[in-house]
C-alpha cells in the first residue's frame, strides 16, 4: 500500500517546480508567434544564432581535447596534490563569469602576461574577436566537463584497465580502447552540460570579447541588447535559445544519458 | 626451464613473503583462506603490484610493468571488455603486442575454436553464460602465448552445476598448455583436480607444499586438515602412545618417537551412550556441542579431551537421540590413526 505523501514536503516541492517552469511558460506565452517566423529569418537573429552555435561547439571541442585528459590525470594520475588541483579546477565553476572575463583580459589581453607575447611573436590578439568568444566560453564551461568525466572515471572499475595491461596494452592504448568506451556515457553527459553552459555564457564573453555584431555578439548578448531596443526581438531570441537547449538535452538524454 | 619467484609485498599491516617455483608444463595451485595473500601474490607475479623478483628461463622480470611481462591472466570475474565482441576481446592481446589486425583476428579465432566458441566470435560478452565467459577469458589470456598463465579463482563465479563441467574442461586445457601455470583458489577441489602441486598459503606465508595426494593425507595445519575433512592434532609420540599438545592421549598402531602430527577421519570415530567395556581401543568421554547434517552422514562436533569430529549414520542419530549437551563416549581404533613427523 502506498503511504500518503507528507504535505510539508509536497507543497514546497510543487512551489519549486512552479518557480522553475512558470518563467519558461511565460516566455512561450508572451512570444509574438505571428511575427516570429519573420524575426527568425532576420539577419541579426540568424547571425547571432549561427555565431552562438559555432562558438559553443568550438569551445566544447576545446574542452574535450583539454578536459578529458585533465580529468584522466585527476582520476588516474596518482600524483601528489591532486586534491588541490581538483579544487582549483572547480574554481571557474563558482567564479562569477565577469571575474573570469576580467582575468582572461589581464592574461590574454594585448598587454597581458601571455597576450603581449602572443601579439609580439605571432601577431595574435584574442580579445574582442570570435576566437576570444570561444576562449571565454571554454574557460567557463570546461569545469563542467572535467568534473563529469572525472566522476565517471573514478566510478569505473579500474580492474578492466589492469586486465588490458596484462594483455600488453600501453596506458594510451588502454585509455583509448578500454577506459574511454567504458566512461562514454559520462563523457557525453559532460559534453552536453559543457555545450549548454557555453551556449548560455554571457559575463565572461562580454567582458573579454566585447559585443560586436557578427563577430562576438552571441545569442545571450543579443538578447540583452534587444531588451532595451526591441523587447519582442528579445523574446524571440530567448525562445530560440530555450528551444535549442531543450532539444539538445532531450535528444541526447534519450540516446545516451539514461543508460 | 623453471619460473622462480620470490614475492615480497608489504602493504599496511599485511606482509607477503613466499617463494614459488613452477616447472614448464606444471600447474601449481596456491590454496589458502581469504586474506592469505593469494591474490596479492598473483598480482605481484603479473606486475600489477610491485614487490619481489621473478625469473623465467633465466630472464629477470624485475621492474617490468604488467604490459611488458609475458603473462596471461584469467581474472576472477573474467573482466571481459563489454563494448567489444568476443573476437575483439581475444584479439586485443595480440593487437596490443603489435600483431597486424588480420593475423590477430585469425589467431583469436583459432583460440576460440580451441575452447569451442568460434560460433560466438561476433557476440557481445554479456550474452554469454558464465561458463562461456570463463572460456573466452581463458582464450584471451592464452592468445598472447604467455610464458606464465595466472588464474584467479577461475571457477568461483560459476554456479555449482556448471562448475563441475567447466572444471574438467579447464583441466583439459591446462594439460595442453605448455607454459607455467599458477592457479589461485580457496576451493580445495579446484586445487586437487587442476594442479600437479599445491602450495598452501596462510597469513602471507607458504605453510605446506606437495602433490595433492600428499597434502590430503598429511595436512600440516588446522586449515588444511579442515579443508580435507580430517581430525588433526599435534602431539609427542612415545612408541605407540601419543600425548596431544591440547590434552588427551591416543594409542596408535605405528610406533613413533618425538613430535608428530596425528590425523584420522571423522568416520573412524564411534559414539556410545555407555562406556564400551573391555577393549584396547581409545575411549574417552565427550559432550555434544554441535550437529550438522551432511549429504549421507551426520557430523557431530564433540568437546572432550581431545575434542573431536565424528561422522555417524542417520540411524545412529535416531538411536542415540543426539542433542547438544548430551554426554557420550567416543571410541577409535588404533589402526585408523595416522601419524607422521612434524
Amino acid at each position: 500500500m502506498r503511504q500518503r505523501l507528507p504535505v510539508v514536503l509536497v507543497l514546497p516541492a510543487l512551489a519549486g517546480l512552479a518557480f522553475l517552469l512558470v518563467p519558461l511558460i511565460g516566455l512561450l506565452v508572451e512570444a509574438p508567434w505571428t511575427t516570429l517566423p519573420s524575426q527568425l529569418v532576420s539577419a541579426e537573429v540568424g547571425e547571432a544564432l549561427k555565431l552562438s552555435l559555432v562558438c559553443a561547439s568550438l569551445a566544447t571541442v576545446v574542452c574535450l581535447v583539454l578536459g578529458v585528459p585533465l580529468a584522466w590525470l585527476l582520476a588516474r594520475g596518482d600524483l601528489p596534490g591532486t586534491g588541490v588541483v581538483r579544487a582549483l579546477v572547480t574554481v571557474p565553476l563558482v567564479l562569477p563569469p565577469v571575474v573570469g572575463g576580467v582575468a582572461l583580459l589581464l592574461v590574454l589581453g594585448r598587454r597581458g602576461l601571455v597576450g603581449q607575447h602572443l601579439d609580439a611573436w605571432f601577431g595574435v590578439s584574442l580579445p574582442f574577436t570570435t576566437a576570444g568568444v570561444v576562449v571565454a566560453e571554454a574557460f567557463v564551461a570546461m569545469p563542467f566537463l572535467v568534473i563529469s568525466v572525472e566522476g565517471a572515471l573514478r566510478a569505473a572499475d579500474r580492474r578492466y584497465e589492469e586486465a588490458a595491461a596484462t594483455l600488453g596494452a600501453s596506458r594510451w592504448l588502454t585509455f583509448r580502447r578500454v577506459t574511454l568506451p567504458g566512461v562514454l556515457p559520462g563523457v557525453v553527459a559532460g559534453t552536453v552540460l559543457c555545450w549548454a553552459r557555453a551556449l548560455g555564457e554571457f559575463g565572461a564573453t562580454i567582458t573579454f570579447a566585447g559585443n560586436f555584431p557578427g563577430t562576438t555578439t552571441t545569442m545571450p548578448l543579443a538578447v540583452y541588447l534587444a531588451l532595451e531596443t526591441d523587447p519582442d526581438a528579445a523574446i524571440v531570441l530567448s525562445v530560440v535559445l530555450l528551444l535549442v537547449s531543450v532539444a539538445v538535452l532531450a535528444g541526447l538524454r534519450d540516446r545516451w544519458i539514461r543508460a | 626451464m623453471t619460473l622462480h619467484a620470490e614475492l615480497r609485498v608489504r602493504r599496511g599491516g599485511f606482509d607477503l613473503g613466499v617463494d614459488l617455483g613452477v616447472e614448464r608444463g606444471e600447474v601449481v595451485a596456491l590454496l589458502g583462506p581469504n586474506g592469505a595473500g593469494k591474490t596479492t601474490a598473483l598480482r605481484a607475479l603479473a606486475g600489477l603490484t610491485p614487490g619481489g623478483r621473478v625469473t623465467c628461463d633465466g630472464s629477470a622480470w624485475d621492474g617490468l610493468p604488467a604490459e611488458r611481462r609475458p603473462v596471461g591472466v584469467v581474472f576472477q570475474d573474467y573482466l571481459l571488455f563489454a563494448h567489444m565482441s568476443v573476437l575483439d576481446n581475444v584479439a586485443f592481446g595480440p593487437r596490443a603486442r603489435g600483431t597486424r589486425k588480420a593475423e590477430a583476428n585469425a589467431r583469436a579465432l583459432d583460440h576460440l575454436r580451441q575452447v569451442g566458441l568460434e560460433d560466438f566470435a561476433k557476440a557481445k560478452p554479456r550474452t554469454l553464460s558464465g561458463g562461456q565467459a570463463q572460456r573466452v577469458a581463458l582464450a584471451r589470456a592464452l592468445a598472447t602465448s604467455p610464458e606464465l598463465l595466472l588464474l584467479d579463482e577461475p571457477l568461483a563465479a560459476l554456479d555449482a552445476s556448471t562448475r563441475l563441467r567447466v572444471r574438467s574442461e579447464l583441466a583439459r586445457h591446462l594439460r595442453t598448455y605448455e607454459g607455467h601455470t599458477l592457479l589461485v583458489t580457496h576451493d580445495p577441489l579446484d586445487a586437487m583436480v587442476l594442479a600437479d602441486r599445491i602450495v598452501i598459503l596462510e597469513g602471507g606465508r607458504a605453510v605446506q607444499e606437495g602433490a595433492p595426494r600428499e597434502v590430503v593425507r598429511q595436512p600440516r595445519t588446522d586449515y588444511v586438515a579442515h579443508l580435507v575433512g580430517l581430525n588433526f592434532y599435534r602431539g609427542t609420540a612415545h612408541s605407540t602412545e601419543v600425548r596431544l599438545d591440547d590434552g588427551g592421549t591416543l594409542t596408535v598402531a605405528e610406533p613413533a618417537d618425538g613430535p608428530v602430527h596425528v590425523v584420522f577421519p571423522p568416520s573412524a570415530v564411534s559414539l556410545y551412550q555407555e562406556k564400551p567395556a573391555g577393549s584396547p581401543r581409545n575411549t574417552w568421554p565427550v559432550t555434544v556441542s554441535g550437529i550438522e547434517q551432511h549429504a549421507h552422514t551426520t557430523r557431530v562436533d564433540l568437546d572432550g579431551s581431545p575434542a573431536v569430529l565424528a561422522d555417524v549414520t542417520t540411524a545412529t542419530v535416531a538411536e542415540l537421540r543426539l542433542q547438544p549437551g548430551d554426554e557420550l563416549w567416543a571410541s577409535l581404533k588404533a589402526t585408523e590413526i595416522h601419524t607422521y613427523p612434524r
